[in-house]
């Protein structure tokens, strides 16, 4: 039996994957040909998808991007022996974009199938379980603080420190929440993770358990992703028909019960206090802080809420040596980021490196610039509530600690690629009704503060009172960025003031941009 | 393709009661009706009060705060347009304005015949293969204007 292997991601099934899958098999089944198609998760190559993949002696060889009409020929050429086609990549591990990784999160994701636990334990899933058993809650938790990983949801808060709060409580009942609501535009890593390997997530998850004895878990998973939430959902049957979860983990005397809970398309749901109200069966609204959610969380209870990544990424640390992840990275920085290049950009994708890798490396060389192939003039990094960037500001290295100090964050991730076309003036606008649209309603800057922004936007846009308006905009900012809870109002200001501050002259009183606001 | 039902108590009682051992089993519960009824009818509301103990205010409150949950049927499609920065930079607003424009319709409206409804969505994670759009839940990536249009023409 010949097997291939082509992704059951969403944005593979989003170009066309299922459509190749099922004609890769009826091709075979019509020519005699044994074929087992295998669904894996994404190499994170997204201009090559769908890239389809079979195994040859020198390694996966890849073809892509292949389209409907391209399967006959395939089998024609013998593609099974990995014979040259139009739509050859060569062996998928050499391609640039991938060689240059470091893909410790996502060493599985692509590579196997992303619902066979067999497949998983081949490589190297569960090891880390199966340490974290032998070390005991107490050597889990510290193998996790030496490893400098810090939250990859956005805020980089020590993920270990996090952990050693919620195992120091003393209660009937402890958590563990997945934020999966992964709202930021230009970020899919959490939903490639748990479309591609969804076992390293309830392992991770099940990890944290045991370091903090807690014995339920959430994975709170964003509506708009519903082929993430099949595939975590079948993956937890899995796990506990092969006890991986359930009253004895592993044999062991550990218990873990984990279950999906999906959102309802509320943005604000990603800020962790939001979203276990939101799971509590409330409006998602943002809670004062403290208490912690590590000591008042989900139901009042000791919680642990980490981000998808930093929770599949536990598995890695746990199963080859905190030391060996904090290896790479730079300054407190430590480990690797999933990079998510997004947008108006070549060669788009999942770019897995050590912190320090420059924003210009990131964009030019290994994205290619811009998919239009018009100059790049502006990016955002980390989501819609990061900074806009210009190119004269690409030497940047990607790092917490440099990314603060230049008034900009690097979020979950993603970066988003604008070409010259872009208006920042309408960018900056955008940023605006955005927090207006997703304000959860609690702090009045925010609530209020985005709709007067608009407004103000608006009569900039049309060249009244420009100054007067640019300084009532810079005013608006210091007041959402200081009078708000969380980082919707608070950050907001992030891509509005970076926007008028780098590209002055999008808001301007230029006879142009009258034009424009039609 | 989207199924609207009319309201059926019995029907809605069998959802809650699927989920009231739940932690937390409201937003469950809204989902289940929403998937069974294709909206969140106002009956479903005060049911939920009786059979939760809550208040309807505190029922209408969550319906009303996710912009999920809808108070009205949909069309028999529905056709999610991401709205968010990559998709916009890839010319997605243009590409909907023009389309809205076309049909005579605002976000959220549905097509007099009730065939489509057209939502806005932000982010659906397919942000290097944009604009993306969700048709009836289906992923479709690399949507240009022209592809926009008979995606919206051919969902019949």
């Amino acid at each position: 039996m010949m097997k291939v292997y082509v992704p059951a991601d969403a944005a593979a099934i989003a170009v066309g994957a299922d459509r190749v899958a099922a004609d890769i098999a009826r091709e075979g089944r019509m020519r005699g040909i044994a074929v087992e198609v295998v669904r894996t998760g994404s190499r994170g190559m997204a201009w090559l998808e769908p890239l389809v993949e079979v195994e040859t002696p020198a390694g996966r060889v890849g073809y892509g991007p292949v389209g409907a009409t391209d399967v006959p020929s395939l089998f024609d050429i013998d593609f099974l022996a990995g014979a040259a086609h139009s739509r050859s990549v060569g062996l998928v591990e050499k391609i640039p974009f991938f060689a240059r990784q470091n893909r410790l999160t996502f060493a599985r994701c692509g590579v196997i199938d992303r619902l066979s636990l067999a497949d998983y334990r081949a490589h190297r899933g569960l090891a880390g379980l199966e340490r974290a058993i032998t070390l005991g809650p107490a050597g889990t938790v510290e193998e996790v603080k030496a490893s400098g990983l810090r939250g990859r949801g956005g805020a980089g808060f020590p993920t270990g420190i996090k952990w050693q709060t919620v195992a120091g409580a003393q209660t009937d009942q402890k958590y563990i929440v997945c934020n999966a609501d992964e709202g930021d535009s230009g970020t899919f890593a959490d939903r490639m993770i748990m479309e591609g390997d969804p076992f390293s997530l309830i392992e991770g998850m099940t990890i944290a358990a045991i370091a903090v004895g807690a014995t339920r878990g959430y994975i709170y998973l964003r509506s708009e992703y519903p082929h993430a939430i099949a595939t975590m959902n079948r993956a937890i049957e899995i796990a506990r028909a092969e006890r991986v979860l359930g009253a004895h983990i592993l044999g062991s005397a550990h218990e873990f019960h984990l279950e999906v809970r999906v959102g309802a398309g509320a943005y604000v749901c990603g800020e962790e206090t939001s979203l276990l109200d939101s799971l509590e069966g409330k409006r998602g609204q943002v809670r004062a802080k403290p208490p912690l959610p590590a000591l008042q969380g989900l139901f009042g209870k000791p919680t642990i809420v980490n981000n998808t990544i930093s929770l599949a990424t536990i598995p890695y640390i746990l199963a080859e040596g905190a030391q060996k992840y904090a290896d790479f990275g730079m300054g407190r920085s430590r480990g690797t980021m999933p990079v998510q290049l997004a947008g108006n950009i070549k060669h788009g994708g999942l770019f897995e490196t050590a912190f320090g890798i420059t924003l210009g490396a990131l964009i030019e060389d290994i994205g290619g610039g811009s998919a239009s192939g018009k100059p790049v003039r502006a990016v955002q990094v980390g989501g819609p509530l990061g900074a806009y960037f210009a190119p004269h500001q690409f030497d940047i290295a990607y790092d917490y600690e440099t990314f603060t100090k230049a008034d900009g964050l690097i979020g979950h991730g993603g970066i988003v690629v604008f070409d010259e076309s872009v208006d920042m003036a309408r960018m900056a606008r955008f940023a605006m009704e955005f927090c207006a649209i997703e304000s959860c309603g609690k702090c009045t800057p925010c609530r209020i503060g985005s709709t007067r922004g608009v407004e103000v936007m608006d009569k900039i846009i049309a060249g009244q009172d420009v100054a007067k308006n640019k300084a009532l905009i810079e005013d608006l900012c210091e007041t959402l960025k200081f009078g708000s809870l969380c980082a919707l109002g608070g950050f907001t200001p992030y891509p509005v003031l970076s926007a008028m501050r780098l590209f002055p002259e999008d808001f301007g009183a230029a006879p142009d941009l009258a034009h424009a606001a039609e | 393709m989207a199924t609207t039902k009319t309201w059926n108590e019995a029907r809605a009682r069998a959802v809650i009661d699927d989920h009231r051992a739940l932690e937390g089993p409201l937003l469950p519960i809204l989902h289940g009706l929403q998937a069974e009824f294709g909206y969140v009818p106002e009956q479903a509301e005060r049911l939920l009060a009786d059979e939760l103990n809550l208040t309807r205010a505190e029922v209408h409150g969550v319906v009303s705060f996710y912009h999920d949950f809808r108070a009205r049927p949909a069309g028999r499609h529905v056709l999610k347009l991401c709205r968010a920065e990559a998709c916009q930079s890839m010319g997605a607003e243009a590409n909907a304005a023009k389309l809205l424009t076309r049909l005579g319709m605002g976000w959220g409206d549905t097509t007099p015949d009730g065939r489509l409804t057209i939502e806005a969505v932000y982010c659906l994670g397919l942000c290097a293969t944009a604009p993306g759009v969700l048709l009836d839940g289906q992923p479709i990536g690399r949507v240009d204007a022209a592809r926009l249009e008979s995606l919206a023409e051919e969902a019949a």
